[in-house]
């Protein structure tokens, strides 16, 4: 369709550079919408902030906080926000197809279906599962190997406002601008300078840039954490499993991270200043993107599901009651899993041309990563076989997750087949594998995470009857919204089409959007339950330890005093805290003053500018990015001359604070 | 940790270290500027294979990478990230020159590797319109 012909002309002032009124979309009422109910939102929001007094709070404790677990719950925050946005467009997607059969043309033109999908696919990727599988790992990482705090405090506060900022530009695109209409990994020739003339493709680049700095500063971090900060006495083999999967996660963050960054910045300098590295003239060749930005996203879709493998096996032990079954194996399993996610890559494009020796080859190296996958599978069941097996709501996610993981599985080794995947690379069969293991495996792996650690994060246990709601919905809508889209795909249905003629397979895509109203139940749910846990804390309110746990988080106080641990922990051997409950263990009741870092606005900021930067790059405002860089510059040299870095927390307070914790 | 002490190894291994890296910096340059009467590529092997042996000494002598440091952790990263570098560098040239063979059949044309106004005349950035040359649909999975 003419996607030209709904830009407003290309016209260029020095002050605003390309950014003029024909952009602002207030002809588009959902998007008018939505812009006014955030408006409402938010004034909503400032006028409680103000009536309570929670600004300077906000600020002191929160926003410029170097806490990990304060960090890990705002990442958390971000990322069941962004959440609830990328939901909104899966919505509208299943709506526009079930509506869009035999010649109907929907209520979504095809230059907002494509925006709908590419920042479907980017949100949900990089600032929800992103945001919740770094959230988790910060906050419970640390914990589990006895450390106060991250190897780099100040580092994973800039991280996080890093991401915040990547993900406030996708959004700003749905209100000034557009967004890009390329699909989510925005292959060239489309997404080059030629084809995605607007600002779309140029908030794509600069939001991930962005927010890549971010995950790549934060793996380094984490990485260096597990190395360098673990309790004394706790060997690489005697680390909890979640730290394991952590540490194989963060690995995967640093070799392929910079891949993508690389990857998207020869892709700006293609659309900013013509070079020609994925175009078809000039010795460029778009086919090297493609293949370059695979390198990057096999790892990355592992780099999701290893730390969420890492909290199943956490929750497995704790509610059979049992050490994990195969720990060694697990670890091994999860290393191989780490190393084989390199070798892979091709199979996202059997179809492009390679020969059949060249597609045999990571056609079978996939297939043997379902070898791995498979022991831990095993190994959870045998967790569970003999165990005395508590179905409390992680367990539930947990089993669920096992089912629909393993389908999710089976599907993928199928379309590991090359002739079978020329049958069905790019459609709606892709779609179902992708979301039967996304969804099944991170998004279950989330849910259960969540409610397994929030009584550790706030000292009261979640509603139990939400939660099972919230499961039963969840995993009863999968199934309602993907097992059509395998049916789909198998008739050959195409992905991404905003509209279609042969009018049979619209009962299906009914039968998706149904599917999708479940899942949205499940997610009310949540929500409801977090609603209702927070008003009857009181009664749901728990001791440190109410799972019974097995590793040291559960040695903290909940919600745990600023600086974790009294005193040192000396770990002798795997599942310590199990084994220190065992022994009657007790905190000593003299102390020492603990040595903490200080919080510091220097993160909040750099990534502010780093915002504004990104922003002016979209629009050609090159004075504003000019300013905006050498401020973000500014502010990363000024913070290195502050030396007021650390305080002492004395040892009255921690005497203090430990009572009030015994008597909660 | 407690092997920290070893980490920045002694003066006499540093200057061992420098020796070699000398040593293997004189050579070649002597090669070059000695004008040293071999064939072009046995000169330009020597000099690749004599930087790559400087990346080891570098990496031996000086970041002191070994086994025993760190519960031989900075070894095992070094050398997964020599695997992964290799894993990637190694299989994007096989699966490009791979492609580039099945999706070009006809070799003298190769137009990717021209520049405009050439002996084919395209021309200069529009895109390129020989069917041969067009890539197949990108392949749009995942």
């Amino acid at each position: 369709m003419a996607t030209d012909a709904v830009q407003p002309a290309e016209v260029w002032t020095p002050f605003f550079g390309r950014l003029t009124l024909d952009w602002i979309p207030y002809h588009e009422p959902i998007l008018v919408g939505t812009f006014g109910a955030i408006v409402l939102g938010g004034l909503v929001l400032l006028a409680i902030l103000t009536k309570y007094r929670l600004w300077v709070p906000l600020w002191k404790d929160w926003i410029t906080t170097i806490d990990h677990k304060k960090i890990g719950i705002m990442y958390m925050i971000l990322g069941f926000i962004m959440f609830v946005r990328g939901f909104a467009d899966a919505l509208m997607m299943r709506a526009q197809q079930a509506m869009a059969a035999g010649g109907a043309e929907g209520y979504l033109p095809p230059h907002h279906f494509d925006q709908v999908f590419t920042a479907h696919g980017v949100i949900m990727i990089f600032f929800v599962a992103m945001a919740f599988v770094t959230g988790i790992m910060n906050y419970v990482m640390p914990a589990q190997i006895g450390a106060r705090d991250v190897a780099f405090p100040f580092l994973n506060n800039f991280s996080f406002w890093m991401t915040v900022a990547g993900a406030l530009l996708v959004n700003i695109s749905l209100f000034v601008g557009e967004f890009a209409r390329v699909g989510w990994l925005a292959f060239p020739p489309l997404s080059g300078s030629d084809y995605s003339t607007g600002p779309g493709m140029d908030y794509y680049l600069w939001s991930l840039q962005i927010a890549g700095v971010g995950t790549t500063l934060s793996g380094i971090n984490l990485v260096a954490t597990i190395f360098k900060m673990r309790a004394p006495g706790m060997k690489l083999f005697d680390m909890p499993v979640f730290t394991w999967t952590t540490l194989c996660t963060n690995v995967l963050i640093v070799a392929a991270f910079p891949v993508l960054t690389a990857t998207l910045a020869l892709l700006t300098l293609d659309r900013y200043l013509g070079t020609h590295f994925f175009t078809n003239d000039m010795g460029g060749n778009a086919m090297m993107y493609v293949n370059l930005i695979w390198i990057w996203g096999h790892p990355e879709v592992y780099i999701l599901i290893i730390p969420i493998f890492g909290v199943f096996s956490e929750i497995v032990s704790t509610f059979s009651g049992k050490p994990l079954f195969g720990y060694k194996t697990m670890v091994w399993a999860t290393a191989c899993i780490m190393v084989l996610s390199f070798v892979v890559w091709l199979h996202h494009f059997f179809t492009m041309g390679s020969g059949a020796n060249v597609n045999t080859f990571f056609g079978i190296t996939t297939m043997i990563i379902a070898v791995p996958t498979g022991v831990k599978i095993f190994n959870w069941l045998f967790t569970m076989y003999k165990g005395r097996v508590r179905f409390e709501v992680p367990m539930l996610w947990t089993v669920g997750f096992l089912v629909t993981f393993t389908i999710g599985g089976m599907t993928g080794v199928l379309l590991a087949v090359p002739p079978v995947d020329f049958q069905l690379h790019n459609t709606l069969f892709l779609i179902a594998h992708f979301h039967n293991v996304i969804i099944g495996g991170v998004v279950f792996g989330v849910m259960a995470a969540v409610t397994f650690w929030w009584p550790k994060a706030f000292g009261f246990k979640l509603d139990d009857r939400w939660g099972k709601r919230s499961f039963w919905f969840w995993c009863i809508g999968f199934y309602f919204a993907f097992m059509p889209l395998y049916a789909l795909g198998l008739m050959g249905v195409t992905r991404r089409m905003n509209a279609y003629m042969d009018s049979a397979w619209q009962i299906y895509f009914v039968i998706a959007a149904f599917g999708a109203g479940l899942i949205a139940l499940g997610i009310a749910s949540t929500f409801i339950g977090f609603f209702v846990s927070i008003k009857n804390r009181k009664a749901l309110a728990c001791g440190p330890d109410p799972w019974n746990g097995r590793t040291l988080e559960w040695a903290m106080q909940s919600p745990p005093a600023p600086y974790n641990f009294p005193q040192e922990v000396h770990v002798r051997g795997r599942d310590e805290w199990w084994r220190m409950k065992q022994e009657g263990f007790q905190w000593s009741e003299i102390y020492e003053p603990i040595h903490m870092p200080k919080n510091t606005a220097s993160g909040v900021l750099i990534a502010a500018f780093a915002l504004v930067l990104g922003f002016a790059m979209v629009w050609y405002i090159w004075w504003l990015a000019i300013v905006s860089f050498f401020a973000c510059l500014a502010i990363g040299i000024a913070h290195t001359f502050n030396y007021n870095r650390d305080y002492w927390i004395p040892e009255s307070d921690i005497a203090k604070q430990e009572q009030k914790g015994a008597l909660a | 940790m407690s092997d920290h002490a070893h980490s920045h190894g002694t003066m006499g291994r540093l200057m061992v270290g420098f020796g070699l890296a000398a040593f293997l910096t004189i050579i070649p340059f002597a090669l070059v500027m000695l004008e040293v009467d071999l064939p072009r590529n046995t000169l330009v092997g020597i000099i690749m294979g004599l930087g790559a042996v400087q990346i080891i000494v570098h990496l031996v002598y000086f970041l002191h990478i070994n086994s025993s440091v760190e519960e031989g952790w900075t070894m095992a990263a070094t050398v997964f990230s020599v695997v992964i570098l290799g894993i990637v560098l190694a299989g994007s040239l096989w699966v490009m020159h791979n492609m580039n063979e099945n999706m070009m059949p006809m070799h003298e044309m190769s137009p990717n590797m021209e520049m405009p106004g050439s002996s084919h005349g395209h021309e200069g950035h529009t895109p390129v319109d020989d069917p041969a040359a067009t890539p197949a649909e990108p392949g749009t999975q995942g």
